[in-house]
C-alpha cells in the first residue's frame, strides 16, 4: 500500500497549556528538517494534531526511520482518507483499505470509529457495528475481537475521514529546541554520545567539545568523535564542535603534579574550559556521560570534585546505569560501532595504573597551586585556538 | 608551509605520469572487453599483451607464465591456496616463516585448519631464514615452501638462492617436487629476480610500490607448475583468474614495470643514498638504533624511550609521513610479529618506525628528517606514561 499522508501522534507536548502552541510549532519545524532530505513533504497542523503530506515520491521504510528520529513523536500512522463525509463512501473505502492492507488473513480486528464531526449523522457505535459487520461480509477469514484484536481498525470522522490501523512507535521526549541548548563533553567512548542523545531527548538543543592531545591523539581520533557527533546530530538536529588543543595544558599537569591525580586534575580543567566556551555559545548546562563507580575518576568523590569547578548545571543521563544499559542505548542510537574504534583518547595516554580513587578537594587544590604561574595562560591559548565543527548527520555518508 | 616528506613508499607510492597517462588511455579509448571479439576487444588486450611482456622480459620468463591479480593479497592467496590445492596429493607439509606478511601468514593459517601441517623456519637477529632448520623441515611429506624475497618491515632481504638450492637439492636426492612461492611485492623493481633460474615455481608482485595503481598484481607460474584458481568464472588468464581483465590497472603494471627496471641503477643508488643518510646521522642522535636490512628502500630505526605512535604523529605535523613497526595503542596491544622473531630488546618493540623511500626522495629531505628528529626527541621523551 503507498501512502501520502501520515498522522503524527504526540502525546507530551499536549500538556504544555499555553506554550502548546510554540511547541507544535517546534515540532513541526523538526519534522521539517528531519523529512527535507527524502523528498517535499509539508506538514500542516489541523485541529491539534499534525499531519504529513508526501507532495512527491519517497521511500516509505526510509521516511518511517527518520521520523524515528524526530523527538516529540510518540506514534507515526500512516493514513488513507476519504474526502466523501458520507457512510457508503466511508464503507467502500475502509473494505479496500482492510483488502488491500491485510488481504483476507485469519486476523481479529475491531472498529474504533470517532467522530468530531457531529453534523455526521451516525454515532460511533453505530459506526462500529455497521462497519465491522460490511468488512466481515468482505472477508470472510476476519474476525471480530473487541477485546484484544490483532488489528484495531481507526476510522476517525472529521471534516474528512481518516483511516487507520498501524501506529509505529515513535522515539518520545520533547521535540528538540524547546528546552534552550547545552554543552556536552564528547570524549570519543561509548557513554557520551548517549548522554548527548538522552538529553537532547528532552527538547535540548546541544553543542559538543572535544578535548585533542596531538601528537599523543591522532587524526583519526579527532575524525571519530566528528563522526559520532555527526551520529548524534540525527536525532538532535546540526551540532557545533568545539575542539579545544589541551596537550600543552595536560603535559604542564603531567610535569608538575602527582601523577596519581593527573586524571582527576585533568577533568577539573577540562570542565572549566567547556563551561566557558558554553557560556560564550548561550548553553545553559553542561552534559557528562558519567556513570558512578565507573572508573576511578567516576567515584562519588571524583565527581564531586570535579563538579566543584563549575557553576552551571551539569547533567549526567547516564549517572544510575549500568554499562550493558549504557551500550544497549548506544547501539539503539548507531553509535556504538564508532564508539569502539581503537584509537587512544586524551583520557588515556598518560593515566596512572592507580589513579586515586578518593581524591580530597583540598589536597588537589594544592596541587593544582603548583600550576599556578602557567594555567591562566594556558587556558587561554586553549581557549583561543579552538577549532569549530559543524556536525552535520548529511555529512556522515559524503 | 611545512615541507612535506613521503617516507612510507613500503606501504604505497605515488603514480608516475607515464603510468597515468597509459591508465587513461585503456579508459578514455581503449575501453572494450579485452576478451570481445570485435576490434574494441581487440585494442583492449593489446594492453594486456604488453604487460605481459614488459613483466616476463624482467623476469626472463615467458608471458604467459603471469597472471594478473588484484594486487598483491590475491597473488599470495593464489600462489598459496592455489599451489596446494593442485598438489594436495602429493603431500601435507607447508613451510614458511615467521616474519611473512599477513597475505601469506593468514592464508597458511587457513590451510592449517584445513588441516595441513605448517612449520615457520626460524630468522635470525637479521631477519634472515634459518637455512639449516629449513634443511632439517624438509620432508617426504612437503608439497611447498613460500618466502619472501624482502621483509616489508625492516628491509631484510633473504637468501631466496640459496633456498631455491637446498629445496632444488632435496628434490633430487628424493625424487620430490616440492615447489618454491616467494613473496617478491617488496623486491620487484628494486632488484633483479630470474625466477626460472633461481629454481622458484610461483611468485608474487604487485604493482602500487613501484609507482603503479592500487589494485594490480600478477603472480608469476612457471609453466611446469600445477596450480588451480580460488575465483571461479568466464576463465580468463588460462582460466586461473577468472574476471574481466583490469585493464588499467594491468597497463599501469606493465609500465612501472618497465619504468622502474629502466632506471633500476641510478634508483637504487639514489635509495641508498637517502637510506644511508637517515640512518647515519638519525644513529648519531642520542637513544636511536638501526634494525635495517639490506634492501635500499626501507629503514627501521628505534628511538629509545619514546613510543612509535606518539613520535609517527609529532612527525606528521612537521609533514613527514612513515609508518610504525607495530600498530600499538592501549586497545590494540598487537606487537609485530617481525621485530619480535629478530628478538629485539623489549623496550623498543613499541618504539620503532619504518621509514621508506622511492627514487624521488632527496638527501635534504633525510637530513630535514633528522633535524626534526632531533628537536621532537627530547621533548617526547620528557612525557612518558608512568
Amino acid at each position: 500500500m503507498k501512502y501520502n499522508t501520515f498522522l503524527i501522534k504526540y502525546a507530551e507536548i499536549g500538556t504544555k497549556g499555553r506554550n502548546r502552541y510554540k511547541f507544535e510549532d517546534v515540532l513541526c519545524q523538526q519534522i521539517k528538517n528531519h523529512v527535507a532530505r527524502l523528498g517535499e513533504f509539508s506538514v500542516r497542523r489541523e485541529y491539534g494534531r499534525i499531519f504529513l503530506y508526501a507532495e512527491s515520491d519517497y521511500d516509505y521504510e526510509d521516511l518511517i526511520k527518520e521520523l524515528q528520529k524526530v523527538f516529540g513523536i510518540v506514534g507515526i500512522c500512516p493514513i488513507v482518507i476519504e474526502e466523501t463525509v458520507e457512510f457508503e463512501a466511508i464503507r467502500d473505502k475502509v473494505i479496500s483499505y482492510v483488502q488491500e492492507v491485510y488481504g483476507d488473513k485469519a486476523v481479529t480486528f475491531k472498529v474504533n470509529a470517532r467522530r468530531t464531526n457531529k453534523a455526521f449523522p451516525m454515532s460511533s457505535m453505530e459506526m462500529n457495528s455497521e462497519l465491522g459487520h460490511f468488512v466481515l461480509e468482505a472477508c470472510p477469514n476476519m474476525k471480530v475481537d473487541v477485546h484484544k484484536p490483532d488489528v484495531m481498525l481507526n476510522v476517525e470522522v472529521r471534516s474528512q475521514v481518516y483511516i487507520y490501523s498501524h501506529v509505529i512507535k515513535g522515539a518520545g521526549g520533547l521535540p528538540v529546541g524547546t528546552n534552550g541548548k547545552a554543552m556536552l563533553l564528547l570524549s570519543g567512548g561509548i557513554d557520551s554520545p548517549v548522554a548527548g542523545y538522552m538529553i537532547s531527548k528532552r527538547g535540548v538543543e546541544l553543542e559538543a567539545v572535544y578535548f585533542n592531545a596531538p601528537p599523543y591523539t591522532s587524526e583519526r581520533a579527532k575524525q571519530k568523535v566528528v563522526d559520532l557527533a555527526r551520529i548524534v546530530s540525527g536525532y538532535s538536529g546540526k551540532i557545533r564542535l568545539h575542539i579545544v588543543n589541551f596537550t600543552d595544558i595536560q603535559l604542564a599537569i603531567y610535569e608538575k603534579c602527582p601523577h596519581e591525580e593527573l586524571t582527576i586534575i585533568m577533568r577539573r580543567y577540562m570542565m572549566k574550559i567547556a563551561e566557558e566556551i558554553a557560556k560564550k555559545n548561550d548553553c545553559l548546562a553542561l552534559i557528562t556521560g558519567e556513570s558512578i563507580g565507573q572508573v576511578a575518576s567516576q567515584t562519588m568523590h571524583s565527581l564531586a570534585c570535579t563538579n566543584e569547578v563549575c557553576t552551571m548545571p551539569v547533567f549526567r543521563p547516564c549517572i544510575g546505569m549500568d554499562k550493558q544499559e549504557i551500550v544497549d542505548i548506544s547501539e539503539m542510537i548507531d553509535t556504538y560501532e564508532t564508539s569502539i574504534l581503537p584509537y587512544e583518547d586524551c583520557c588515556t595516554i598518560f593515566v596512572a595504573k592507580h589513579p586515586v580513587t578518593k581524591p580530597i578537594l583540598e589536597i588537589i587544590k594544592r596541587s593544582e597551586e603548583k600550576l599556578a604561574d602557567v594555567i591562566d595562560d594556558l587556558m587561554q591559548q586553549a581557549l583561543d585556538t579552538v577549532e569549530v565543527v559543524e556536525a552535520k548527520v548529511e555529512d556522515l555518508q559524503a | 608551509m611545512t615541507q612535506e616528506v613521503y617516507f612510507d613508499n613500503a606501504a604505497t607510492t605515488k603514480i608516475i605520469p607515464e603510468v597515468r597517462e597509459i591508465m587513461l588511455e585503456t579508459m578514455d579509448v581503449e575501453y572494450g572487453n579485452p576478451s570481445s571479439m570485435h576490434l574494441k576487444g581487440v585494442g583492449a588486450e593489446k594492453y594486456i599483451r604488453y604487460a605481459k611482456n614488459a613483466i616476463s622480459k624482467q623476469l626472463k620468463c615467458e608471458p604467459k607464465e603471469i597472471i594478473f591479480t588484484s594486487g598483491g593479497t590475491e597473488a599470495n592467496n593464489l600462489a598459496l591456496l592455489g599451489v596446494v590445492e593442485a598438489n594436495k596429493r602429493s603431500g601435507n607439509h607447508i613451510i614458511t616463516t615467521g616474519i611473512e606478511h599477513a597475505s601469506v601468514y593468514n592464508p597458511i593459517l587457513h590451510l592449517e585448519e584445513l588441516g595441513f601441517r605448517v612449520t615457520f623456519l626460524r630468522v635470525d637477529s637479521e631477519g634472515k631464514v634459518d637455512l639449516e632448520h629449513l634443511r632439517e623441515e624438509l620432508c617426504d611429506e612437503t608439497i611447498l615452501v613460500s618466502t619472501m624475497a624482502v621483509n616489508n618491515e625492516i628491509g631484510t632481504v633473504e637468501p631466496i638462492e640459496e633456498i631455491a638450492t637446498i629445496i632444488q637439492a632435496y628434490n633430487k636426492g628424493h625424487d620430490k617436487n616440492i615447489l618454491y612461492h616467494v613473496d617478491a611485492i617488496q623486491a620487484f623493481g628494486k632488484q633483479i629476480i630470474y625466477p626460472k633460474r633461481i629454481g622458484i615455481d610461483v611468485m608474487s608482485i604487485s604493482g602500487h610500490k613501484i609507482h603503479g595503481p592500487k589494485g594490480s598484481g600478477a603472480l608469476f607460474v612457471d609453466n611446469k607448475v600445477k596450480i588451480k584458481p580460488i575465483l571461479f568464472g568466464g576463465g580468463q588468464e588460462k582460466g586461473i583468474r577468472s574476471g574481466t581483465e583490469n585493464t588499467a590497472a594491468i597497463a599501469g603494471l606493465g609500465k612501472a614495470t618497465e619504468v622502474m627496471y629502466d632506471r633500476l641503477e641510478e634508483n637504487v643508488q639514489q635509495l641508498q643514498l637517502v637510506k644511508q643518510t637517515l640512518i647515519e646521522k638519525a644513529t648519531a642522535l642520542d637513544g636511536v638504533t638501526d634494525n635495517s636490512g639490506e634492501a635500499p628502500h626501507i629503514a627501521s630505526l628505534s628511538f629509545r624511550g619514546v613510543r612509535s605512535e606518539v613520535l609517527l604523529h609529532a612527525l606528521e605535523d612537521k609533514g613527514i609521513y612513515v609508518s610504525a613497526g607495530s600498530a600499538c595503542s592501549s586497545n590494540h596491544p598487537a606487537v609485530s610479529g617481525v621485530l619480535k622473531a629478530i628478538d629485539l630488546d623489549k623496550e623498543l618493540l613499541e618504539s620503532t618506525l619504518r621509514f621508506s623511500f622511492c627514487e624521488y626522495n632527496t638527501v635534504e629531505e633525510a637530513e630535514y628528517t633528522v633535524k626534526v628528529l632531533g628537536e621532537l626527541l627530547p621533548v617526547l621523551r620528557k612525557f612518558t606514561r608512568k
